[in-house]
């Protein structure tokens, strides 16, 4: 059997894209954490007349589609506005690399996660941004949307695993749609729980399934 | 791919050994039938000798009666037995209790799951940093009304060998049964049950260079189990389906196959791999403890790596090892194993289990060990948590 992965993963696996960190980053984001897998650092160069992404960089602690999503996103990102940068998707991405097994669409989303979180951080630097708003049922679903389901290749709210949502006094419920004893109910729950958590008016999240 | 192939993952499955294969072939094409009752035909009578053989050779070399000895289609089937058999016999008279180790394969973790769910109550031992589970724990959770203790015999991925000495005394003193999942020592470290107070061991061929799809169950005698599967009277009535005599009589030949010269030649190529990686590579940590450990098992964690682009960069040299990072595993979680002996999910993410076999030798661990500083270092060279020799902030080791 052929491995999951085709020639252009596994060329970006080898040889990855614009590697290593940046001196003196204009924008610069790292998501995920050793605690709970993946990690992804990525750098930014910004053009401040155009807002053009000059020069970017990525670092990874993550498997092979981790960093051949890295890689892939750098180049789809160089030259393009914030704007245009910010809406490049995991989508885009994984047609980039020609495919990406379902399974292994929560370790590349992170490099995604990164590009837009180092571009949030340059807006953030430069004032760029809205203010902080209330964690509601809506921003929750919003959040749910970067938790990939891997048994689709696809975000669990797009999947329809999120049976509902509870917002109140600071605690998120979340009612997942899967038995408590299936293969990736534990990944999802520690997936969901990363994305919720570090909102800034959240104490408590609580993830429980249907069975 | 420079020259042979190098595979480093004997503890998953193993190369079957040539004679092995002799020794079942007229199994297959020459007395290919049933065995039958004592008052069926001779072509059934000698299937049934055949198989009486295989058995009384495995049993003896646990120093076990041929009748305390049934055979199953591998590991995963003869804990299922071990663990429902016994829950089914005794749940309903001497209560609903049964501890298990945290560190346990999935046939023991996930059989105990489901018996809870059945109104079992399951406690989970804990181990310490070694992967040794805590006997004054041990002491402690054993009640009136437990029925099984389940803890293994060697760990499948950090290659700590339990006192099961120490653990069935403790569990003959309380009246309770203790069963213990030997696929990882079986004919590699010694076990006989009559100088051990263990009820019932899971052993299976696939790790000794025997076929696939064969194991056992040793069941004391007197032994309170019921089947757990409904059919014929074969394997004195707890395993019922036509016998897999071919693979029982592989079985028999691997377990004979095995040597003193061979464990202690594995313990060889063990040892240098651990010792060459300690030597040649910043960073690492070894995972299980040193001395009380498989003769067949290395397993390093390579920190501020991740597992599975290890393992994908090994590949590309020819060699196969396997990873506890979530990234490599079916269900994306990351080692139970590796989390249960205190690691955390980098300690795991990183970590690398080399298992060694009949076939292996010590130029495969010189390659495999030069390709591991290459990769290492090239991996490290892009990793966010630091570059070559430093280490930043956020991880301790």
């Amino acid at each position: 059997m052929a491995f999951p992965y085709n020639e252009i993963v596994l060329d970006h696996f080898r040889n990855p894209r614009n590697v290593g960190s940046m001196a003196d980053p204009d924008g610069k984001a790292t998501e995920g954490s050793p605690a709970c897998g993946d990690m992804v650092t990525v750098y930014i160069k910004v053009d401040a007349g155009t807002k053009v992404v000059s020069d970017i960089k990525f670092e990874s602690y993550g498997c092979a589609s981790n960093i051949a999503t890295a890689s892939i996103i750098t180049e789809l990102a160089k030259g393009k506005t914030l704007e245009e940068a910010k809406g490049i998707t995991w989508k885009e991405a994984a047609d980039a690399l020609g495919g990406l097994p379902a399974i292994k669409a929560h370790c590349s989303v992170l490099a995604v996660e990164g590009l837009r979180s180092a571009i949030q951080n340059y807006e953030e630097k430069h004032g760029l941004t809205a203010s902080r708003e209330a964690t509601t049922e809506e921003v929750v679903r919003r959040k749910l949307r970067r938790v990939m389901n891997p048994m689709k290749g696809l975000d669990m709210v797009a999947t329809n695993l999120v049976r509902k949502i509870e917002v109140k006094d600071g605690v998120v419920r979340v009612l997942v749609d899967l038995p408590e004893n299936h293969q990736f109910s534990a990944s999802i729950r520690e997936e969901a729980k990363e994305r919720l958590e570090n909102l800034w008016d959240v104490e408590k999240v609580v993830i429980e399934f249907t069975e | 791919m420079a020259g042979k192939e190098v595979y480093l993952d004997n503890s998953a499955a193993t190369r079957l050994d040539e004679r092995v294969l002799e020794a079942m072939k007229p199994c297959f094409f020459e007395n290919y039938a049933v065995a039958t009752s004592e008052f069926g035909y001779s072509q059934g009578l000698e299937a049934r000798e055949l198989l009486g053989e295989a058995r009384g050779r495995i049993a003896a070399f646990l120093g076990a009666a041929p009748e305390e000895f049934i055979f199953t289609s591998g590991s995963t089937e003869s804990s299922n037995l071990a663990l429902k058999g016994v829950a089914k016999a005794l749940g309903g008279k001497k209560g609903k209790h049964i501890i298990v180790s945290r560190i346990e394969d999935f046939p023991v973790l996930h059989s105990a799951q489901a018996l809870e769910k059945q109104g079992f109550e399951v406690d989970y031992l804990e181990v310490d940093g070694q992967g040794f589970v805590r006997l004054d724990r041990l002491k402690e959770l054993l009640r009136e009304d437990t029925i099984l203790v389940s803890v293994q015999h060697g760990n499948q991925e950090i290659g700590t060998v339990q006192d099961i000495q120490a653990i069935g005394e403790i569990c003959r003193e309380k009246g309770v049964l203790f069963h213990t999942d030997a696929t990882h020592t079986f004919t590699r470290i010694p076990l006989d049950v009559r100088d051990i107070h263990v009820d019932l061991v899971t052993v299976s061929a696939h790790t000794i260079h025997g076929p696939k799809g064969i194991g056992g169950l040793y069941v004391r005698k007197g032994t309170s189990i019921a089947k757990v599967t409904d059919g014929g009277y074969q394997e004195f009535d707890l395993r019922p389906g036509i016998e897999n005599i071919p693979g029982a009589v592989g079985f028999a030949e691997a377990v004979g196959l095995v040597s003193e010269e061979e464990n202690g030649r594995l313990k060889s190529l063990r040892n240098a791999i651990i010792g060459a990686v300690f030597e040649r590579i910043p960073l690492v940590t070894l995972n299980g403890d040193a001395e009380s450990r498989l003769p067949q098992n290395a397993n390093i964690t390579f920190h501020l790596v991740e597992g599975e682009s290890v393992t994908l960069h090994l590949d590309m040299y020819g060699i196969a090892v396997s990873t506890g990072s979530a990234c490599f595993s079916r269900s994306l979680e990351a080692s139970h194993v590796i989390m249960a002996i205190g690691g955390d999910h980098e300690r795991a993410h990183g970590s690398i289990r080399f298992t060694f076999g009949r076939y292996n030798t010590m130029e495969e661990v010189d390659r495999v060990v030069d390709a591991l500083a290459r990769i290492i270092t090239e991996l490290r060279k892009i990793s966010p948590l630091g570059k070559t020799g430093g280490v930043q902030d956020g991880i301790s080791l």
